[in-house]
């Protein structure tokens, strides 16, 4: 499980940052949200998987050494609630930045007009 | 009592946001609101000089469990230059942003960005800190958009992808950091690193963490984005940023090495000074192709980071004194030379020095305030970047670390070569012909004048102030006054 885990991590991060290099400023954002969810994912898996017992207790004995670790789910619940902040603004700015120049290209972001 | 460096900025905030409609109960209130701000991390500051690291459990969830908030001399330090800088931007603001952007929220988002600001000064808890980088980051993302003009926007787009693409780094870290300790509290972490064996893999999340921080803090080679972006909101908000923002990711960096870095001395040390250098030469060298003067002054914001940071890697108590007392001299002057360009501006109607000039003759008062923060931060004595300069200077010397010392002074050669450049084009320069002749605002002028006193205090009582800073320095190179603090050991 955390072996292919690992793997769909490193496929998230080799999307974001290839979205992150393409032109076109809306695939940036994409790019951005795919970051985020890799991170997440990263998050979740290099705090250690417990697999079969959720974060809280059910009051068998001998149970709270077995429970999850609910701090990185509280992390990762943090991190996405931010991470969709971000974005919503960055769709915004983006469009906000369609609406006045009436392009999408990168080469428009370069100050030498 | 520690709580209330967030608390007051929050109320303060809402107050602002339900007021949105008044806008000189806006301007009144917010100046009142950074004085009281002032005055509080003063009573702060006085009380942990007086009585030792001050620390608090926050919902008495008691460490290493829950959050703690941490004030030691240096974050103390910090947030007194933060609240002042906000002061004088309080004053400038009203006579200087244009009325749409004052009504658009500006004033509710500086305090964000102060709320912000604070947390990450006084957190003692990893997490917590990226929490409270958000809340200042996104208060930025917004004020450097607010008005949308299509250079702002094209700034912003930069500014908010770097910003985030950091904020990755600096979470990833945070999780592999976890999974290998177990612990997000900084003191306890601290404590862990130095009792247990080594960890595997250890300096690999420090790595992510240090590529995070010097993002923020525009280290070489990540420092592209901020001349790209600072310059194209109102000089105000420049200012408040330059003055701020940068300035938390170089904390941060201080109290991560302090608490973090226990095993491969010699690799950080010369890691962080080699980055230094380069970081302090090429942004004087780039600074010195610009036209406009908020670029120049951007690019020496870079250059001076690196100054900071070279404190950082000589590590004596010495080295980290100069720096501290380099920052806080940094956070005045800096501001001080933007508000004074932003004068420059109202009264020609431009930043770029091409179109400038003969304003020595048109106005002395103008070029008396843009000559103190200037001659400040190129390192003339008795100004404090003389003063900062020497205590780094020295403290390098006797760390024997030669190299770092030698590249220091030559980029403040460099940085008075560029200050002169806008002096001689903005103010000695025969006037052209078709310069406009603008209103300067009087609020805005005796913001900056109220900013080139402190200024000039700063330097007077260098020698006073650094004793404060040493003992600061003292509480950064001893990390056990920290942990012992908040472990209660």
């Amino acid at each position: 499980m955390v072996f292919l885990l690992a793997i769909l991590v490193g496929v998230l991060y080799g999307a974001a940052v290839y979205l992150l290099l393409r032109r076109n400023i809306f695939k940036l954002v994409l790019g951005l949200i795919f970051l985020g969810h890799a991170t997440n994912l990263l998050l979740f898996v290099a705090s250690g998987l417990t697999s079969g017992f959720p974060a809280f207790l059910r009051n068998v004995p001998g149970e709270a050494a077995r429970m999850a670790d609910p701090l990185p789910q509280a992390l990762i619940l943090t991190a996405i609630v931010i991470g969709l902040g971000v974005t919503a603004f960055a769709l915004v700015l983006v469009y906000r930045f369609y609406s006045v120049t009436k392009t999408v290209d990168f080469d428009e972001l370069s100050e030498n007009e | 009592m520690l709580v209330l460096p967030i608390l007051l900025p929050l109320f303060f905030m809402v107050v602002l946001i339900f007021t949105r409609r008044w806008l000189a109960f806006q301007q009144h209130f917010s100046l009142l609101a950074t004085v009281i701000l002032t005055l509080f991390s003063v009573v702060l500051l006085i009380d942990v000089q007086q009585n030792g690291i001050a620390t608090m459990q926050v919902g008495s969830w008691i460490a290493p469990y829950g959050i703690t908030l941490v004030a030691d001399l240096l974050s103390a330090i910090m947030l007194v230059t933060v609240a002042f800088v906000a002061v004088v931007i309080m004053i400038y603001s009203p006579g200087f942003i244009d009325k749409g952007r004052q009504s658009a929220g500006y004033y509710p988002l500086v305090f964000g960005l102060l709320m912000g600001v604070n947390g990450a000064f006084i957190t003692g808890d990893i997490f917590n800190l990226y929490v409270w980088y958000e809340v200042m980051l996104t208060s930025s993302f917004v004020l450097i958009a607010l008005g949308g003009s299509a250079e702002q926007l094209r700034g912003s787009i930069k500014y908010v992808t770097i910003s985030f693409v950091a904020s990755i780094f600096f979470v990833a870290a945070i999780g592999i950091l976890y999974g290998l300790t177990g612990t997000l509290n900084m003191a306890d972490l601290a404590h862990k690193l130095r009792t247990t064996e080594s960890i595997p893999y250890i300096n690999g999340a420090l790595m992510l963490f240090f590529i995070a921080f010097s993002v923020k803090s525009a280290l070489f080679p990540f420092f592209f984005w901020l001349p790209a972006s600072y310059h194209t909101p109102p000089v105000a908000i420049t200012a408040l940023f330059a003055g701020t923002l940068t300035k938390v990711g170089v904390y941060t960096m201080f109290r991560f090495y302090s608490l973090f870095i226990v095993e491969n001395l010699i690799f950080w040390k010369t890691f962080i000074i080699v980055i230094a250098g380069l970081t302090m030469t090429i942004g004087v060298l780039m600074a010195a192709s610009q036209h406009d003067i908020r670029k120049i002054l951007s690019f020496h914001i870079i250059s001076q980071v690196g100054y900071m940071v070279m404190g950082l890697g000589i590590f004596t108590v010495s080295g980290i004194a100069g720096a501290i007392y380099f920052t806080v001299h940094n956070m005045l002057s800096k501001t001080n030379a933007f508000l004074a360009g932003g004068l420059v501006y109202q009264r020609s109607g431009s930043y770029d020095l091409k179109h400038l000039g003969g304003l020595y003759k048109a106005s002395p008062l103008l070029a008396l305030l843009f000559f103190i923060p200037a001659m400040s931060l190129a390192g003339i004595p008795p100004l404090p970047g003389f003063f900062g300069k020497f205590f780094l200077i020295k403290g390098g010397f006797e760390a024997s670390d030669y190299f770092i010392t030698g590249v220091a002074i030559l980029v403040g050669l460099f940085t008075l070569f560029s200050m002169v450049k806008i002096w001689n084009e903005a103010y000695w320069k025969k006037e052209p012909e078709e310069i406009k002749n603008g209103k300067v605002s009087r609020r805005a002028i005796a913001a900056t004048t109220l900013l080139a006193v402190a200024v000039i205090l700063l330097g007077v009582f260098a020698g006073p102030l650094s004793v404060i800073a040493i003992e600061a320095a003292n509480q950064v190179v001893f990390p056990e006054f920290y942990i012992n603090a908040v472990l209660g050991q």
